[in-house]
């Protein structure tokens, strides 16, 4: 079933074309991610759903209905502000229970739901707690009950993990997952986080400049990306120019492939993981191509190898795991790399 | 080690002692005196220096010395409320409707009417509130009346009107300050959780609005009760307030120790109200910081 579609959505900032031409489906039950670099129009997208900014041609339905006369007070949507939007002046329970005034519940049945919503992400026993006294952990689990305890057909996220640290924010996009399996409720995250979106999205929308570039779950966005664009803006893309050879497709550096010429294709990707380096001894296998050692980052479990080939004006990423036994090459040092066919992918520019 | 210490809290000293001179000779000095001057007594020229409460007791037993206390918190309680009804909304336009560029163009425009002076701002509403003054012909030439209206000069109505306006942009500023702090995704959530515009206000917008509110009314209030120039100019004889009978027992009757004694009532009963407030202050903060 389709949850919020979209069709021909337009919205200016002046004389800024902030979305242009929006086509979107989600379905019910989806997480689902809006991935762009910042100003791509990617919040001001869950903002038009949730109904916080009018839009100037197209039209939005969210289950089915428009929504274009609907204020945001009676849409079927709740939001998770990226500041989190946590009522200073009333503690936690009230905060929760902000959105309950209008319900039929009773005074005991609204205690009843707030406890369990704060059980639910985790806060068992705040309620008490003043606002301020709150973690930014905390804040946005907060956040998240008091959106969750109305059950909204749609749970609007706004960089909601932006501004926790790393390790707060890898165990919340976890728990995010698995708390949207629970309720059943489509998500709709926005974020600039392309490792995010992959982690935690059923589908992914990379939008750049108020369009979106690709809509697709996160494998094939990963495998398969689009254009060179959102090859590039998802993990590292190795990107070199193709040249058409006598009915073949020859790539800078890595030399001819058994692809058919296409007029349109003049770039070539490929992903720094689907590449390896040949250590000495090791026998060849695939593709092989010569290169050398040119700069090197040691992660702990990987090194990042960058390799200059004949033939190539840039570098090409290798990534390596760092195996039992395994050395650590030189910067300088000459090494055979190997690469597969099928691990190309093909870009219009 | 120690010498830093004493370095340090020797320039700390330094740094300090003005202000603390300034208040000492300026405030503590004169308050000081009144206090004293409160329990002693007057006899035309001669000022007997013997201790006494005779000033506190006659202030309590003749009727004119609470009426006009009475009407002095009357009338700063009702300027205090009409200031600070009419304040809100000029604060909450500024902050929620001006574009950010032009809030200090706006906020200097409020002060325009200070570049007057007090006194000539109090005669200015004689010339507008007067028998033939400006709204008075203005209503009789539309029609709304035959004769003049009167009651809206030399009496309380006018000492309301005039003191209202005169510390309008004093209660303006701190509103301001206090929904300038409000975070606007605030309001977006309360809409997003399900209330209207309306319940906004009320459930986010006003509350958080507080600390500002009280602030306003303390600094109208306090200095409303003391004001004598506005009711001697537009009060007329039942517009005199405690700052008037003050005035008068120390310049006309030659009684200052009485006028010392209503001096030390009136900042006590100020006190006790200002009090009340910054304990309200600091409930509404407490939730906040």
């Amino acid at each position: 079933m389709t949850m919020i579609s979209l069709s021909g959505v337009n919205k200016h900032y002046d004389s800024y074309h902030a979305l242009r031409n929006i086509d979107l489906d989600i379905e019910a039950g989806e997480f689902f991610s809006l991935l762009g670099p910042s100003g791509c129009g990617k919040t001001t997208l869950l903002r038009t759903i949730a109904g916080f900014e009018d839009i100037e041609s197209g039209t939005l339905k969210i289950a089915g209905a428009d929504m274009a006369e609907v204020p945001p007070n009676r849409r079927p949507t709740n939001m998770v502000f990226q500041s989190y939007a946590i009522f200073p002046h009333l503690n936690v329970a009230q905060n929760v229970a902000f959105g309950l005034r209008k319900s039929d519940l009773s005074k005991s049945e609204q205690t009843r739901v707030v406890g369990e919503a704060l059980e639910m992400v985790g806060l068992d026993g705040f309620g008490a707690r003043a606002a301020n006294a709150l973690s930014g952990g905390q804040r946005q689990r907060v956040a998240l009950a008091r959106a969750l305890v109305l059950k909204p057909k749609v749970l609007l996220l706004d960089e909601p993990l932006s501004a926790l640290d790393k390790k707060l924010r890898e165990q919340m996009q976890l728990e995010l997952r698995r708390l949207q399996r629970q309720v059943g409720i489509t998500f709709i995250l926005v974020t600039h986080d392309q490792e995010e979106a992959l982690i935690m999205s059923d589908r992914i929308a990379v939008m750049f400049e108020g369009q979106i570039a690709q809509l697709a779950d996160p494998q094939t966005l990963y495998r398969a990306p689009a254009s060179r664009k959102v090859g590039e803006f998802i993990g590292t893309m190795n990107v070199m120019p193709v040249a058409q050879n006598a009915g073949n497709l020859t790539i800078a550096g890595l030399g001819q492939v058994s692809d058919p010429a296409r007029d349109t294709v003049s770039h070539a990707g490929i992903r720094p993981e689907t590449m390896s380096i040949l250590f000495p001894g090791e026998p060849d296998r695939d593709r092989v191509a010569a290169a050398k050692i040119v700069d090197r980052a040691y992660y702990g479990d990987m090194t990042y190898y960058e390799v200059g080939l004949d033939g190539l004006d840039n570098t090409l990423t290798i990534s390596m795991k760092n195996l039992m036994g395994r050395e650590i090459l030189e910067i300088g040092t000459p090494v055979r790399i190997s690469w597969r066919e099928d691990a190309l992918v093909f870009f219009d520019q | 080690m120690a010498d830093d210490v004493s370095h340090n809290s020797r320039r700390g000293l330094l740094l300090v002692s003005p202000p603390f001179l300034t208040t000492l000779v300026l405030l503590a000095g004169p308050l000081g005196a009144i206090i004293l001057f409160s329990f002693w007594t007057q006899d035309y020229l001669t000022l007997n220096t013997d201790f006494t409460i005779k000033n506190y007791v006659e202030a309590a037993q003749d009727p004119i010395y609470g009426l006009l206390l009475g009407r002095s918190l009357l009338v700063a309680g009702a300027v205090t409320l009409l200031t600070v009804i009419t304040a809100f909304p000029v604060a909450y336009f500024i902050s929620f409707h001006v574009k950010p560029s032009r809030k200090s163009l706006w906020l200097f425009l409020i002060t325009i009417p200070f570049w007057t002076s007090y006194l000539i701002r109090v005669f200015l509403w004689k010339v507008v509130l007067g028998f033939n003054g400006v709204i008075n012909s203005g209503l009789i030439e539309v029609g709304i009346i035959d004769a003049p209206i009167t009651f809206i000069l030399y009496n309380l109505n006018a000492v309301i009107i005039t003191l209202a306006h005169a510390f309008a942009p004093f209660a303006i500023l701190p509103i301001f300050v206090a929904l300038e702090k409000i975070d606007r995704a605030l309001l977006e959530a309360s809409r997003d959780l399900g209330e209207t515009r309306v319940a906004t206000f009320f459930r986010v917008t006003l509350p958080l609005a507080m600390p500002g509110l009280v602030a306003a009314t303390l600094i109208v209030f306090i200095p409303v009760i003391g004001d004598y120039i506005t009711p001697r100019l537009v009060g007329g004889p039942g517009g005199l307030m405690i700052a008037n009978m003050i005035q008068t027992q120390f310049l006309k009757l030659n009684n200052a120790p009485m006028g010392a004694a209503l001096a030390v009532i009136s900042m006590v009963a100020v006190t006790v109200i200002a009090t009340l407030f910054v304990w309200l202050n600091r409930r509404f903060l407490k939730v906040r910081s």
